[in-house]
């Protein structure tokens, strides 16, 4: 069985988001970038998976749709225990862009099980992972919070309104993962930094695709009114003013 | 040409989700110059249909499959894109939770229909088609172009209010074929909760953090959520902890909420727990640290112990319901 875990390359989540000028694209400069932590925590789990033998996982993949700039957090993914990876040389333009070409790496080397978070943080779009599976035609589980391997077949746990669904699907399928995949990311230990540079990263070019979407423009959240303070002796006042001024309860 | 929405249903019943979707669409129907058609999946009476009318809904598509009773993104995408081609939709909108982003985006790639994801006004500009979206986990908005003729929105939960627009809607039942074999997600085992208000439907929750010490002092915290008729939650430390169930935790690796009212007891206000809260309405925040950031995302603030300010506000909770 060989596991292809899906990587978006993002701010890490402290960063205060600034604009360039024109708020048509991000200002860049001091950003460090990460692993989006739920990409984080199904490759963890993918090499859970990996590490017990008996479930027959022979490889952990990362593929990632960036340009060269994207570099270390792939190498942070191979430390952390991936395989190999393979990088889309494009710039990530929209949803639909980067989906398709990682449809097209599949379709090329086959995976038994594509994992994607639930979403970004930075585009927050909650779709790639499901374009995937329609580009190739194959079953996704979405809200994914546990995956098992039993009798080769998987075990998916799924969060549906007011709980949790088992279901499975035939292999090959996507899965859309989010909180509870795996407990905590893994970090990579010092043996895994050193094995990590000699680890293959295959360059791909991308494949033809227009995107369908495009930002023109950012903007910051509108500006919150001013905090009203109650005295801590006063609390039950708080309650009127919820009930008079802001009308919720 | 219409305005298409997807609308759900629990158990036969819709929630306010629903209305909201179908009041948005009505809103994107009025910018075009077209109507709403709803569409609804799984046995649903007609009473209960006609409710889609009441925010502006002029026809109503009813399909009710045995075989669709397990939500499968396969199915449920060929359902709704079928109906789409007939009807030649050309604005398609369905919910960002779950189950919208289980279909949405295969729905995409189905129809080839560019999608604006995690929307929450209505569309800014129709020519180019112009959505607003939320970006880096809540703190930048993006303003994005559709390009294709078929676009689909995902609206963001509790983002759009339910407008009452009283109207006559025509149900029409839908006959779908379905080849069993394309079904290929099978249910073994449901585990549901009841009784539980959930979280991502709540118009008031009432959350903890740290601050509030040991779950010994949960108590005070939940009676008050019991007396507003809201929904309790933590931040991620709290359920890391154990002190809390892991299904509460909001934020940004957590559930992302949009209720009328969060009350933050505790809590530091972190950019990862704000990414899951700041569309809240109102925001109150109880810290005894004036400085904690989630004053900064509050409307109204009490600096002081949860401790001492929880006995208080249910004593006011209590005089109020008096
Ligand atoms: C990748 C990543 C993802 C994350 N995702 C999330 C997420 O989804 N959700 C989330 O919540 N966190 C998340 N975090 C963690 C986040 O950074 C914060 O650590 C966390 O939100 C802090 O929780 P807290 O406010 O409960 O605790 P603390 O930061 O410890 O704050 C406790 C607060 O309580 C106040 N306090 C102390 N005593 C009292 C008292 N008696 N009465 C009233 N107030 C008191 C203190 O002044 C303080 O402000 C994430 C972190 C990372 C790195
Ligand atoms: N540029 C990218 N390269 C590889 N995977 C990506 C990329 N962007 C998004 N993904 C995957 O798709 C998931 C959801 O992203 P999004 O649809 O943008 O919210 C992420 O958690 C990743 O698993």
């Amino acid at each position: 069985m060989k596991i292809l875990v899906c990587i978006s390359n993002v701010p890490d989540t402290t960063t205060k988001i600034k604009f360039d000028e024109g708020n048509a694209s991000i200002d860049t400069a001091g950003i460090q970038w990460v692993i989006n932590p739920w990409d984080e925590l199904s490759l963890t789990r993918a090499l859970e998976l990996k590490d017990d033998a008996a479930n027959g996982v022979k490889s952990v993949t990362v593929v990632h749709v960036g340009p060269a700039s994207a570099e270390p957090t792939i190498r942070k993914a191979l430390a952390i225990g991936a395989d190999d990876a393979i990088r889309v040389n494009a710039e990530s333009s929209d949803s639909w862009f980067v989906a398709a070409q990682i449809a097209e790496v599949a379709k090329k080397e086959q995976f038994d099980i594509i994992m994607c978070g639930i979403e970004s943080s930075d585009y927050n779009g909650s779709v790639v992972g499901g374009m995937i599976s329609e580009f190739l035609g194959i079953p996704s589980v979405s809200a994914v919070s546990g995956i098992k391997i039993e009798n080769g077949q998987p075990v998916i746990t799924r969060e549906i309104d007011g709980g949790k669904e088992i279901v499975t699907v035939p292999i090959p399928f996507v899965v859309v993962v989010q909180k509870g995949i795996a407990k905590e990311p893994r970090i990579a230990a010092m043996r895994g930094i050193m094995m990590a540079r000699s680890k293959p990263v295959k360059l791909m070019e991308p494949a033809a695709v227009e995107p369908l979407t495009q930002i023109v423009v950012f903007e910051k959240p509108s500006p919150r009114a001013a905090c009203k303070y109650i005295d801590a002796d006063n609390a039950g006042q708080l309650i009127e003013l919820l009930q008079n001024e802001a009308k919720v309860i | 040409m219409s305005v298409l929405v997807y609308t759900e249903n629990w158990d036969g019943k819709f929630k306010k989700l629903s209305f909201e979707l179908v009041s948005y669409a009505s809103g994107v129907a009025k910018m075009l110059g077209t109507d709403v058609t709803a569409v609804s999946i799984g046995k649903v009476e007609d009473t209960e249909l006609k409710k889609l009318g009441n925010y502006g809904a002029k026809r109503i598509l009813s399909v009710d499959n045995d075989k669709l009773i397990t939500l499968d993104s396969q199915a449920y995408t060929s359902v709704i894109s079928e109906i789409a081609q007939t009807e030649n939709s050309r604005v398609i909108i369905i919910s960002n939770n779950n189950t919208g982003k289980s279909i949405a985006p295969r729905l995409s790639v189905r129809l080839k229909a560019g999608v604006g994801s995690g929307v929450s006004k209505l569309p800014l500009n129709l020519i180019p088609f112009t959505v607003y979206k939320r970006t880096y986990s809540g703190n930048a908005y993006a303003h994005v172009v559709i390009k294709t003729d078929v676009k689909i929105i995902t609206l963001a939960q509790n983002s759009f209010d339910v407008i009452d627009a009283p109207g006559n809607a025509v149900i029409e039942k839908v006959n779908v074929n379905i080849d069993g074999s394309l079904i290929k997600t099978v249910v073994k085992d449901v585990q549901k909760q009841s009784g539980k208000i959930l979280l991502t439907d709540a118009d008031i929750v009432v959350s903890g953090g740290r601050g509030m010490k040991s779950p010994d002092n949960w108590p005070a915290l939940v009676e008050l959520a019991s007396l507003l008729g809201a929904a309790t939650a933590c931040s991620r430390p709290v359920s890391d902890e154990g002190w809390r169930s892991h299904d509460e935790h909001t934020g940004q690796t957590g559930k992302i909420i949009a209720p009328n009212l969060y009350i933050a007891l505790g809590i530091s206000g972190a950019t990862q727990h704000l990414a899951g809260i700041s569309s809240s309405k109102y925001i109150v925040a109880i810290n005894t640290d004036k400085d904690a950031p989630i004053f900064e995302a509050a409307q109204y603030g009490i600096v002081g112990d949860a401790m001492k300010v929880l006995p208080k506000l249910v004593a006011a909770v209590k005089e109020l319901k008096k």
